[in-house]
Protein backbone atom coordinates (compact mmCIF):
# COMPACT_ATOMS: atom_id res chain seq x y z
CA UNK A 1 0.00 0.00 0.00
CA UNK A 2 3.03 2.93 1.14
CA UNK A 3 4.74 1.06 -1.71
CA UNK A 4 2.26 1.82 -4.24
CA UNK A 5 1.47 5.48 -3.07
CA UNK A 6 4.84 6.24 -3.04
CA UNK A 7 4.87 5.58 -6.98
CA UNK A 8 5.26 7.78 -9.45
CA UNK A 9 2.72 8.29 -11.75
CA UNK A 10 3.38 8.16 -16.11
CA UNK A 11 2.54 11.02 -17.90
CA UNK A 12 -0.69 9.25 -19.33
CA UNK A 13 -2.08 9.46 -15.63
CA UNK A 14 -0.85 12.07 -14.37
CA UNK A 15 -2.12 14.41 -17.36
CA UNK A 16 -5.72 13.58 -18.09
CA UNK A 17 -6.24 13.81 -14.35
CA UNK A 18 -4.22 17.21 -14.25
CA UNK A 19 -6.66 17.94 -17.38
CA UNK A 20 -10.08 16.91 -15.31
CA UNK A 21 -9.13 20.01 -13.21
CA UNK A 22 -10.47 22.08 -15.79
CA UNK A 23 -13.78 21.06 -16.29
CA UNK A 24 -14.47 19.96 -12.39
CA UNK A 25 -13.56 23.46 -11.15
CA UNK A 26 -16.13 24.72 -13.85
CA UNK A 27 -18.89 22.53 -12.23
CA UNK A 28 -18.00 23.31 -9.28
CA UNK A 29 -18.56 26.95 -9.12
CA UNK A 30 -17.96 28.25 -12.31
CA UNK A 31 -14.37 28.82 -11.53
CA UNK A 32 -11.74 28.94 -14.10
CA UNK A 33 -8.47 27.54 -13.34
CA UNK A 34 -5.41 29.85 -12.67
CA UNK A 35 -2.44 29.68 -10.54
CA UNK A 36 -0.99 33.29 -10.65
CA UNK A 37 -3.71 35.13 -9.93
CA UNK A 38 -3.49 33.54 -6.36
CA UNK A 39 -0.09 36.16 -6.58
CA UNK A 40 -2.15 38.88 -7.57
CA UNK A 41 -4.60 38.55 -4.52
CA UNK A 42 -1.89 37.86 -2.06
CA UNK A 43 -0.67 41.49 -2.96
CA UNK A 44 -3.93 43.15 -2.97
CA UNK A 45 -4.43 41.71 0.44
CA UNK A 46 -1.61 42.42 2.01
CA UNK A 47 -0.14 45.72 0.57
CA UNK A 48 -2.34 47.18 -2.14
CA UNK A 49 -0.74 50.79 -1.46
CA UNK A 50 -2.69 53.10 -4.27
CA UNK A 51 -2.07 50.85 -6.96
CA UNK A 52 -5.08 50.90 -9.54
CA UNK A 53 -4.09 47.01 -10.21
CA UNK A 54 -4.55 46.09 -6.57
CA UNK A 55 -7.83 48.00 -5.88
CA UNK A 56 -10.42 45.16 -6.07
CA UNK A 57 -12.36 43.09 -3.85
CA UNK A 58 -10.07 39.85 -3.82
CA UNK A 59 -12.15 38.53 -0.71
CA UNK A 60 -14.18 37.15 -3.85
CA UNK A 61 -11.58 35.23 -4.95
CA UNK A 62 -10.79 33.75 -1.84
CA UNK A 63 -11.65 30.30 -3.80
CA UNK A 64 -8.04 30.74 -5.11
CA UNK A 65 -6.32 31.15 -2.20
CA UNK A 66 -8.27 28.40 -0.16
CA UNK A 67 -6.84 26.69 -4.09
CA UNK A 68 -3.30 27.07 -3.88
CA UNK A 69 -3.26 26.40 -0.18
CA UNK A 70 -4.96 22.80 -1.04
CA UNK A 71 -1.90 22.14 -3.50
CA UNK A 72 0.63 22.99 -1.06
CA UNK A 73 -0.87 20.04 1.11
CA UNK A 74 -0.93 17.87 -1.57
CA UNK A 75 2.52 18.49 -2.13
CA UNK A 76 3.51 17.78 1.54
CA UNK A 77 1.07 14.48 1.12
CA UNK A 78 2.54 13.39 -2.39
CA UNK A 79 5.99 14.84 -1.86
CA UNK A 80 6.74 14.52 1.58
CA UNK A 81 4.50 11.56 3.18
CA UNK A 82 4.48 9.26 0.33
CA UNK A 83 7.71 10.99 -1.39
CA UNK A 84 9.05 8.58 -4.40
CA UNK A 85 12.22 7.45 -2.38
CA UNK A 86 14.07 7.13 -6.07
CA UNK A 87 15.37 10.12 -7.89
CA UNK A 88 13.10 11.23 -10.55
CA UNK A 89 13.42 8.75 -13.46
CA UNK A 90 14.91 10.92 -16.22
CA UNK A 91 16.17 10.32 -19.39
CA UNK A 92 20.11 8.81 -20.07
CA UNK A 93 20.33 12.04 -22.03
CA UNK A 94 19.31 13.96 -19.14
CA UNK A 95 21.40 12.17 -16.54
CA UNK A 96 24.69 13.03 -18.47
CA UNK A 97 23.60 16.73 -18.73
CA UNK A 98 23.33 16.67 -15.03
CA UNK A 99 26.66 15.01 -15.13
CA UNK A 100 28.12 18.15 -17.07
CA UNK A 101 26.30 20.47 -14.33
CA UNK A 102 28.46 18.62 -11.78
CA UNK A 103 24.71 18.09 -10.30
CA UNK A 104 24.47 14.81 -8.14
CA UNK A 105 20.93 13.30 -8.55
CA UNK A 106 19.47 12.18 -5.21
CA UNK A 107 16.28 11.52 -4.46
CA UNK A 108 13.85 14.14 -4.38
CA UNK A 109 12.16 16.50 -7.36
CA UNK A 110 14.79 19.07 -6.79
CA UNK A 111 18.59 18.94 -6.60
CA UNK A 112 18.65 19.61 -2.91
CA UNK A 113 22.48 20.59 -3.70
CA UNK A 114 21.25 23.77 -5.16
CA UNK A 115 17.68 24.54 -3.36
CA UNK A 116 18.62 24.61 -0.04
CA UNK A 117 18.87 27.30 2.30
CA UNK A 118 23.11 27.52 2.75
CA UNK A 119 23.37 27.91 -1.19
CA UNK A 120 20.67 30.72 -1.21
CA UNK A 121 23.58 33.04 -0.27
CA UNK A 122 25.44 31.70 -3.36
CA UNK A 123 25.00 33.71 -6.83
CA UNK A 124 23.63 30.86 -8.52
CA UNK A 125 20.86 30.09 -5.32
CA UNK A 126 20.18 33.68 -5.71
CA UNK A 127 19.52 33.45 -9.88
CA UNK A 128 17.48 30.08 -9.18
CA UNK A 129 15.15 31.20 -6.11
CA UNK A 130 15.27 35.08 -6.00
CA UNK A 131 15.68 35.95 -9.76
CA UNK A 132 13.76 33.71 -10.77
CA UNK A 133 11.07 33.83 -8.90
CA UNK A 134 10.63 37.86 -9.13
CA UNK A 135 11.29 36.67 -12.98
CA UNK A 136 7.81 34.42 -12.53
CA UNK A 137 6.05 36.69 -10.82
CA UNK A 138 6.43 39.74 -13.13
CA UNK A 139 6.16 37.87 -16.45
CA UNK A 140 2.91 35.53 -15.60
CA UNK A 141 1.09 38.76 -14.33
CA UNK A 142 2.19 40.85 -17.27
CA UNK A 143 1.67 37.65 -19.69
CA UNK A 144 -2.17 37.08 -17.97
CA UNK A 145 -1.59 34.12 -16.92
CA UNK A 146 1.10 31.01 -16.43
CA UNK A 147 0.78 27.42 -17.19
CA UNK A 148 -2.54 26.84 -15.85
CA UNK A 149 -4.66 29.66 -16.84
CA UNK A 150 -2.91 29.52 -20.53
CA UNK A 151 -1.67 26.53 -20.84
CA UNK A 152 -4.18 23.82 -19.63
CA UNK A 153 -7.52 26.00 -19.41
CA UNK A 154 -6.88 28.46 -22.18
CA UNK A 155 -5.82 25.60 -24.72
CA UNK A 156 -8.75 23.59 -23.04
CA UNK A 157 -11.32 26.11 -24.66
CA UNK A 158 -9.79 26.88 -27.35
CA UNK A 159 -8.73 29.97 -27.25
CA UNK A 160 -5.19 31.53 -29.52
CA UNK A 161 -4.20 34.19 -27.13
CA UNK A 162 -3.40 31.67 -24.63
CA UNK A 163 -1.48 29.83 -27.37
CA UNK A 164 0.69 32.70 -28.22
CA UNK A 165 1.02 33.22 -24.51
CA UNK A 166 2.48 29.59 -24.28
CA UNK A 167 4.79 29.69 -27.19
CA UNK A 168 6.69 32.55 -25.54
CA UNK A 169 6.43 30.80 -22.65
CA UNK A 170 8.46 28.06 -24.02
CA UNK A 171 10.75 30.47 -25.99
CA UNK A 172 11.80 32.48 -22.43
CA UNK A 173 12.11 29.19 -20.76
CA UNK A 174 14.63 27.54 -24.31
CA UNK A 175 16.69 30.60 -23.46
CA UNK A 176 17.12 30.89 -19.69
CA UNK A 177 17.58 26.80 -19.98
CA UNK A 178 20.36 26.97 -22.74
CA UNK A 179 22.11 30.07 -22.41
CA UNK A 180 21.65 31.24 -18.87
CA UNK A 181 21.85 27.79 -17.09
CA UNK A 182 25.06 26.58 -18.36
CA UNK A 183 26.82 29.38 -16.99
CA UNK A 184 25.72 28.74 -13.77
CA UNK A 185 26.88 24.95 -13.15
CA UNK A 186 29.89 25.38 -15.48
CA UNK B 1 -15.82 14.48 -10.85
CA UNK B 2 -18.37 11.55 -12.17
CA UNK B 3 -19.98 12.38 -8.82
CA UNK B 4 -20.43 16.05 -9.12
CA UNK B 5 -21.82 15.71 -12.73
CA UNK B 6 -24.40 13.60 -12.02
CA UNK B 7 -25.75 15.40 -9.51
CA UNK B 8 -25.96 18.47 -11.82
CA UNK B 9 -27.69 16.49 -13.89
CA UNK B 10 -29.93 15.30 -11.38
CA UNK B 11 -30.39 18.61 -10.37
CA UNK B 12 -31.08 19.66 -13.64
CA UNK B 13 -33.85 17.50 -14.29
CA UNK B 14 -35.18 18.01 -10.97
CA UNK B 15 -36.14 21.67 -12.05
CA UNK B 16 -34.63 24.19 -9.40
CA UNK B 17 -32.84 26.91 -10.76
CA UNK B 18 -30.61 27.97 -8.56
CA UNK B 19 -29.42 27.04 -4.80
CA UNK B 20 -26.42 28.62 -3.10
CA UNK B 21 -22.74 28.11 -4.10
CA UNK B 22 -19.92 26.26 -2.56
CA UNK B 23 -18.27 27.54 0.15
CA UNK B 24 -14.55 29.01 -0.86
CA UNK B 25 -12.66 26.90 2.06
CA UNK B 26 -14.69 23.80 -0.35
CA UNK B 27 -12.10 24.40 -2.65
CA UNK B 28 -9.31 23.39 -0.89
CA UNK B 29 -9.93 19.54 -2.14
CA UNK B 30 -9.72 20.29 -5.45
CA UNK B 31 -6.63 22.14 -4.67
CA UNK B 32 -5.14 19.34 -2.67
CA UNK B 33 -6.15 17.05 -5.50
CA UNK B 34 -4.52 19.27 -8.17
CA UNK B 35 -1.08 19.53 -6.13
CA UNK B 36 -1.03 15.46 -4.78
CA UNK B 37 -1.45 14.63 -8.91
CA UNK B 38 0.77 17.18 -10.09
CA UNK B 39 3.66 16.18 -7.84
CA UNK B 40 3.05 12.19 -8.27
CA UNK B 41 3.42 13.32 -12.27
CA UNK B 42 6.49 14.75 -11.40
CA UNK B 43 5.45 18.10 -13.50
CA UNK B 44 7.22 19.65 -10.10
CA UNK B 45 10.71 18.57 -11.02
CA UNK B 46 13.38 21.22 -10.81
CA UNK B 47 15.11 18.13 -13.54
CA UNK B 48 11.66 17.27 -15.65
CA UNK B 49 11.47 20.96 -16.68
CA UNK B 50 15.16 21.57 -18.05
CA UNK B 51 14.71 17.99 -19.36
CA UNK B 52 11.69 19.61 -21.11
CA UNK B 53 13.37 23.07 -22.38
CA UNK B 54 16.29 20.34 -23.92
CA UNK B 55 13.84 18.27 -25.89
CA UNK B 56 15.03 14.93 -23.85
CA UNK B 57 12.31 13.16 -22.59
CA UNK B 58 8.75 12.92 -23.84
CA UNK B 59 7.70 12.98 -19.98
CA UNK B 60 6.22 16.51 -20.27
CA UNK B 61 5.17 17.13 -23.70
CA UNK B 62 2.94 13.78 -22.76
CA UNK B 63 1.43 15.17 -19.75
CA UNK B 64 0.72 18.34 -20.89
CA UNK B 65 -0.67 17.14 -24.16
CA UNK B 66 -3.25 14.52 -22.37
CA UNK B 67 -3.83 17.27 -19.42
CA UNK B 68 -5.25 20.08 -22.61
CA UNK B 69 -7.27 16.91 -24.78
CA UNK B 70 -8.91 15.76 -21.25
CA UNK B 71 -9.80 19.42 -20.83
CA UNK B 72 -11.10 19.90 -23.35
CA UNK B 73 -13.53 17.16 -23.83
CA UNK B 74 -14.30 17.47 -20.12
CA UNK B 75 -15.50 21.18 -21.22
CA UNK B 76 -17.02 19.64 -24.59
CA UNK B 77 -19.10 17.29 -22.42
CA UNK B 78 -20.46 19.56 -19.59
CA UNK B 79 -21.57 21.71 -22.50
CA UNK B 80 -22.83 18.89 -24.54
CA UNK B 81 -25.00 17.75 -21.55
CA UNK B 82 -26.03 21.25 -20.36
CA UNK B 83 -24.27 20.97 -16.76
CA UNK B 84 -24.41 23.72 -15.00
CA UNK B 85 -22.05 25.47 -12.47
CA UNK B 86 -23.11 23.84 -8.61
CA UNK B 87 -25.41 27.28 -8.10
CA UNK B 88 -27.39 26.49 -10.98
CA UNK B 89 -25.31 29.34 -13.05
CA UNK B 90 -24.53 28.41 -16.34
CA UNK B 91 -20.97 27.56 -17.08
CA UNK B 92 -19.27 30.17 -17.90
CA UNK B 93 -15.91 31.01 -20.08
CA UNK B 94 -14.63 34.51 -20.17
CA UNK B 95 -12.31 35.10 -23.87
CA UNK B 96 -8.79 35.53 -23.39
CA UNK B 97 -8.25 39.41 -24.59
CA UNK B 98 -4.72 39.27 -26.87
CA UNK B 99 -2.13 41.79 -25.10
CA UNK B 100 1.73 42.22 -26.02
CA UNK B 101 2.28 41.26 -23.00
CA UNK B 102 1.01 37.77 -23.60
CA UNK B 103 4.11 37.71 -25.68
CA UNK B 104 6.71 39.94 -23.59
CA UNK B 105 5.63 38.90 -20.00
CA UNK B 106 5.10 35.53 -21.20
CA UNK B 107 8.93 35.29 -22.24
CA UNK B 108 9.87 37.45 -18.82
CA UNK B 109 8.07 34.00 -17.09
CA UNK B 110 9.65 31.90 -19.50
CA UNK B 111 12.84 32.86 -18.30
CA UNK B 112 12.33 32.38 -14.71
CA UNK B 113 10.75 29.40 -15.25
CA UNK B 114 13.73 27.28 -16.45
CA UNK B 115 15.59 29.23 -13.07
CA UNK B 116 13.08 27.78 -10.59
CA UNK B 117 11.67 24.58 -12.66
CA UNK B 118 8.88 25.78 -11.48
CA UNK B 119 5.59 27.61 -13.07
CA UNK B 120 3.31 29.47 -9.76
CA UNK B 121 1.21 25.77 -9.16
CA UNK B 122 4.45 23.58 -8.83
CA UNK B 123 5.58 26.47 -6.22
CA UNK B 124 3.36 25.89 -4.16
CA UNK B 125 3.56 22.27 -4.63
CA UNK B 126 7.49 22.16 -4.23
CA UNK B 127 7.38 24.35 -0.50
CA UNK B 128 4.57 21.51 0.22
CA UNK B 129 7.30 18.79 -0.52
CA UNK B 130 9.54 20.22 2.31
CA UNK B 131 11.60 22.56 -0.01
CA UNK B 132 11.58 25.17 2.77
CA UNK B 133 13.84 27.52 0.89
CA UNK B 134 11.06 28.14 -2.30
CA UNK B 135 8.93 29.83 0.57
CA UNK B 136 12.02 32.40 -0.72
CA UNK B 137 11.13 31.82 -4.75
CA UNK B 138 7.41 32.66 -3.70
CA UNK B 139 8.28 36.03 -2.04
CA UNK B 140 10.05 36.66 -4.99
CA UNK B 141 7.25 35.81 -6.96
CA UNK B 142 5.12 38.05 -4.83
CA UNK B 143 7.63 40.89 -5.27
CA UNK B 144 7.37 40.47 -8.87
CA UNK B 145 3.70 40.65 -9.38
CA UNK B 146 3.56 43.52 -7.36
CA UNK B 147 6.37 45.33 -9.26
CA UNK B 148 3.92 44.59 -12.20
CA UNK B 149 1.40 45.95 -10.40
CA UNK B 150 3.24 48.96 -9.95
CA UNK B 151 4.46 49.93 -13.49
CA UNK B 152 1.68 48.45 -15.38
CA UNK B 153 0.72 51.89 -16.85
CA UNK B 154 4.22 52.26 -18.10
CA UNK B 155 4.48 48.79 -19.57
CA UNK B 156 3.63 48.03 -23.40
CA UNK B 157 -0.05 45.95 -23.74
Amino acid sequence: MIHWLQQPWPWYVAGPLIGLSVPLLLVMGNKRLGISSSLRHICAACMPGKIPFLQYNWKQQRWNLYFVLGILIGGFLAGYVFANPHPVAVSQHTQAMLQQWHIQQGAGLLPEQWFNWHQLLSWQGLMLTVVGGFLVGFGTRYADGCTSGHGIFGLSTLQWPSLVALMAFFAGGIVSAHLILPLLFQ
Amino acid sequence: MAESVMTSTTHIQSGTSRRKGLPDWVFIFPGIYFGWVLTKGEAISWYRIEEMFYFRSFHMYGIFMSAVVTGAIGIWLVRKLGIKAWNGEPIEIPKKRFHKGYVLGGFIFGLGWALTGACPGPLYAQVGAGFTVVIITMLSAIAGTWVYAAIRDKLPH
